[in-house]
């Protein structure tokens, strides 16, 4: 029986801006995980490992209870389900937009719009809540060219400053919902591993309020 | 990989998330079945056996919007009516004890068999779960709730799944408190949905159009409600305050578990008052059982008091249930026995059938050899062999 904690991290900004978050709860990797070729990485804490994942495989690795914690974007949860996971603390990380966009006064053509996005279930739902019909098209990267292509009439994307779009003559139409990265939890371990997750979680928290 | 091929070529394909038991598998999860089943009776369930099929009318009344989204669907030719694969054999039960048996005295029943599920109901889920369960109908109070655990807790041991976590909760306190604070409809299914993933964030956000600053307290106070048995100390705190039904709820759960503690005493208990997830039609104490290494509940159950209301009479019930085959799954390589077995040559002699037939009486396992195959004594899962020697048939090791 492993008493270990298992943390699921994912590439990229989320990573660097979860590490001082960590190293606050007395965390730290002990080697450079940008550098380091190690899947699984030992910490400062002999009782807690650190993996490094895609940013979408987070919650699986959670959900199936093969990492006890993750740190996962909520336009993740949103598209692939988080309801099987606990995602008690907003970390207030890589904060971002979920909008609609496109060229002005696009949204309101009449007609079934196109939207294209890899967003895919969050958009069929957002629309379907406002009563409107679209036909969305799953793309992996480069929504900002969809429009000027011609392939959609709308996106779906993440937007953080706003330039992509506005240097592509697109503009942010409507707004979905705030993003922010949250710590996920398994079921079952935040009950098998009671008390230190708990603690874990509440350094966190202090952490985050003294911020 | 083009869709043609796929069709033609993989015939044997099972559907995603269905799956089938093979041997050795299949004999474990039938040894367990047994002994399971034995258990039961011996604690005085009677073993029902209900339709894989029935009218939906009947297989969903009163049950919540998940479970009609979980049962396959079908048209019955010989009425017209719609009628549904169950997904869950616990309505059924409800329906026997409170529409065919209609008993006055304690009903115990126990009951094992495949259901369907439309989705699998969690990563890693089977769609066709083989679901064991046993029920209590006739009795309000912990110690028909002590009796359900500790039989839940004596199937997993059976199973070789020992000493795990008992989480229990209490579904009244949630309703009592959303009550409390007078929450429109939407708002209750938001609250809900935040408390279940356990998001504080949202939560709050939720709770401020609560005008109750106690009611909104408590709620608040809610999320946080999980641990070690202290839990109920502070809970009894948060709650001072509250409505009879919250408080009933928590008096209910600390007497569950000190009864706990006097029946089975080295059971591991852990709290959360929070948790609403999996707890399909519960009205009252809830519980499930968490082993390490395992990401989900192994069993789970709680109270659903007045089920059978809807078929004409109202009855207090508990019970649990669990998936049959994710315990072999989860208990692989637990007391696993070798296969054994003995082989015979194909002949008429009547000795030798003779011979076979003794050892089949007294338990052993005799697999005849066909005639015209090679086939090892291995590949059939045989350990020793009958030869002749002067003249009588011997079992002898095979080197």
């Amino acid at each position: 029986m492993t008493e270990h904690l298992i943390i699921a991290l994912s590439k990229g900004r989320i990573l660097e801006d979860t590490l001082p978050l960590l190293a606050a709860a007395g965390i730290e990797p002990v080697d450079d995980p940008a550098r380091s070729r190690k899947l699984v990485l030992d910490t400062t804490d002999p009782g807690v490992k650190l993996v490094v994942l895609r940013a979408t495989d987070v919650p699986t690795y959670v959900q199936y209870g093969a990492a006890d914690l993750g740190v996962s974007g909520k336009d993740v949860l949103m598209e692939h389900g988080g309801d099987d996971l606990y995602e008690p603390l907003d970390l207030g990380i890589a904060r971002c937009r979920l909008m609609v966009a496109g060229f002005p006064d696009a949204h309101r053509r009449p007609g079934t719009l196109r939207v294209a996005t890899k967003f895919v279930n969050i958009t069929r739902r957002y629309f379907a809540e406002q009563g409107r019909q679209v036909e969305t098209i799953k793309l992996y990267g480069s929504m900002e060219l969809a429009p000027i292509a011609g392939l959609a009439d709308l996106i779906v994307d993440l937007v953080d400053t706003g330039r992509t779009l506005e240097a592509n003559g697109l503009v942010p139409l409507e707004h979905i919902a705030d993003i922010s990265s949250r710590m996920v939890v398994n079921r079952a371990s935040m009950k098998l591993k009671h008390k230190p997750i708990k603690a874990f979680l509440e350094k966190l928290e202090q952490r985050l309020g003294a911020a | 990989m083009k869709e043609v091929d796929f069709s033609r070529d993989d015939r044997w394909l099972l559907p995603e998330a269905v799956d089938e038991v093979l041997p050795p598998d299949a004999a474990a999860l039938e040894g367990l079945r047994r002994r399971i089943l034995d258990t039961c009776k011996s604690w005085g369930y009677e073993l029902v056996m209900p339709p894989l099929i029935e009218f939906v009318d009947s297989l969903l009344v009163g049950m919540a919007d998940d479970l009609d989204l979980q049962t396959f669907r079908v048209t019955d030719q010989l009425s017209g009516r719609m009628m549904g694969v169950r997904a869950d054999m616990t309505p059924q039960a409800a329906r026997i004890d409170a529409h065919q048996l209609r008993r006055d005295a304690v009903t115990r029943l126990c009951y094992l068999g495949t259901v369907l599920n439309t989705r699998p109901e969690g990563p890693g889920h089977s769609r066709n779960p083989v679901q064991l369960g046993a029920e209590i109908y006739g009795h309000d109070g912990v110690e028909s709730d002590v009796e359900i655990i500790a039989l839940m807790l004596e199937t997993l041991a059976l199973v070789g799944l020992q000493d795990p976590i008992l989480d229990l909760g209490h579904v009244g306190i949630l309703h009592g408190l959303a009550q409390e604070a007078k929450l429109d409809p939407a708002q209750e299914t938001q609250l809900f949905d935040s408390l279940q993933r356990k998001a504080t964030g949202e939560l709050r956000e939720l709770l401020q159009d609560i005008s109750d600053a106690e009611a909104r307290q408590r709620l608040a106070a809610l999320v946080n409600l999980n641990g070690d048995i202290q839990v109920l100390d502070e809970a009894a705190e948060h709650f001072a305050g509250a409505g009879e039904p919250v408080l009933a709820a928590l008096a209910r759960l600390r007497d569950l578990a000190a009864a706990l503690r006097r029946q089975v005493p080295d059971v591991r208990l852990h709290f959360d008052l929070a948790e609403l997830s999996g707890y399909r039609f519960h009205n009252g104490v809830v519980f499930a059982a968490f082993m390490p290494g395992h990401g989900k509940a192994l069993a789970r159950g709680g109270r659903y008091d007045g089920i059978g209301a809807v078929f004409g009479r109202s009855r207090p019930a508990t019970g649990f249930s669990a998936d049959l085959k994710a315990l072999v799954r989860a208990s692989r390589g637990v007391g696993a026995a070798p296969v054994r077995g003995i082989l015979a040559p194909w002949s008429d002699d009547a000795d030798l059938l003779t011979r076979v037939r003794q050892l089949r009486q007294a338990g052993e396992r005799v697999v005849m050899a066909m005639p015209g195959r090679n086939d090892s004594p291995r590949s059939l899962g045989c350990d020793r062999h009958l030869l002749a020697r002067d003249g009588r048939w011997q079992v002898e090791a095979i080197d």
